[in-house]
């Protein structure tokens, strides 16, 4: 198995990242992601190492698919959508590279 | 009467088949039973897991861990299918499962998708107003029940565990069985069991 570069109770932010609406030459699609929209430099705490599983973003375009280590990240409900019932919460899985450790700083924030 | 036209969709399936078979990339017996243990599958086989789960605590512990070692045991072929995850609801804590992204379903123990869970409308309300999805459904959750939306994004397949409901102590297997629909299941729903049955 991959090493995992996060454990559970590790607080992470989800990259804030677009690649899908990067320009491609040939104009075809130029991603395949999933990790959801909605999520994109969201907060989150990592729940569970779920594995490592082949790059589904290489794996949709035939590449060779390293694996990558995917995570169970849990993230409060309410703030991604400014309502919600508070405690109610969203749990998703997001592979490594879409994840990033939070500073100390930002932690206590 | 005369015999419907074939659809091209079929003619060029069975090219796609030939092609693969004359590669050596699939054969008809694997296809076959592709097919047979795909039509096998049926929310009945995710509904006796949970009653197994709601009787045996070693078997919920299995389940808990490796839902796809606990659907081997229940003569599932789980070979080739993406890992099994089960989410344990509590009395605290309830689970709802949706796939945004797409369709993705446990469909070893839970067999085809409903046409709402793939609809465009369940995929975007399930995370954003995901009571009042449940609403709709007729189902409140009792208070001080957290709902955890579970967004199934990747290589695992989602099924929930939920609690046993009040007033089936002493309920066999089969019995308790018979009240996991497919949307209790999902989570949308939760086992109830019919008032005529908890008045006897």
């Amino acid at each position: 198995m991959t090493e995992a570069r996060f454990a559970p109770g590790d607080r992470v932010r989800v990259r804030y990242d677009w690649p899908e609406q990067r320009p491609q030459p040939n104009g075809l699609p130029s991603a395949h992601i999933r990790t959801p929209h909605y999520l994109r430099g969201r907060l989150g705490t990592v729940q569970a190492v779920l594995g490592s599983f082949a790059n589904p973003e290489d794996l949709a375009f035939a590449r060779p698919a390293p694996k990558r280590a995917l995570y169970h990240v849990l993230f409060d409900q309410p703030p991604i959508w400014n309502e919600g019932a508070p405690g109610d919460s969203l749990l998703v899985e997001i592979f490594e590279h879409w994840l990033e450790p939070l500073e100390s700083q930002e932690q206590a924030a | 009467m005369s015999a419907p036209a074939r659809p091209q969709s079929i003619a060029h399936l069975e090219r796609l088949i030939a092609a693969l078979t004359a590669r050596g990339l699939v054969s008809e017996a694997e296809l076959a039973a592709r097919q047979a243990s795909t039509d096998r599958a049926s929310p009945e086989v995710g509904a006796r897991m949970v009653a197994r789960a709601w009787l045996d605590p070693e078997w919920r512990a299995l389940m808990l861990r490796d839902g796809a070692a606990a659907a081997e045991q229940m003569g599932v072929s789980m070979a080739g299918a993406p890992p099994l995850g089960v989410l344990e609801d509590t009395p605290t804590l309830h689970h709802l499962v949706v796939c945004t992204l797409c369709s993705c379903y446990p469909r070893a123990v839970l067999g085809y998708p409903p046409s709402w869970y793939k609809s465009f409308e369940y995929r975007s309300r399930a995370v954003r107003e995901p009571r009042a999805v449940l609403a709709e459904w007729g189902t409140t959750l009792p208070p001080g029940t957290r709902l955890r939306v579970v967004d199934s994004t990747a290589d695992y397949r989602w099924m929930v565990l939920p609690l046993r409901p009040a007033g089936t102590e002493g309920w066999s297997e089969d019995r308790l069985a018979a009240l996991v629909t497919r949307d209790a299941l999902v989570g949308v729903a939760l086992p109830q069991v019919p008032t005529a049955l908890a008045a006897e």
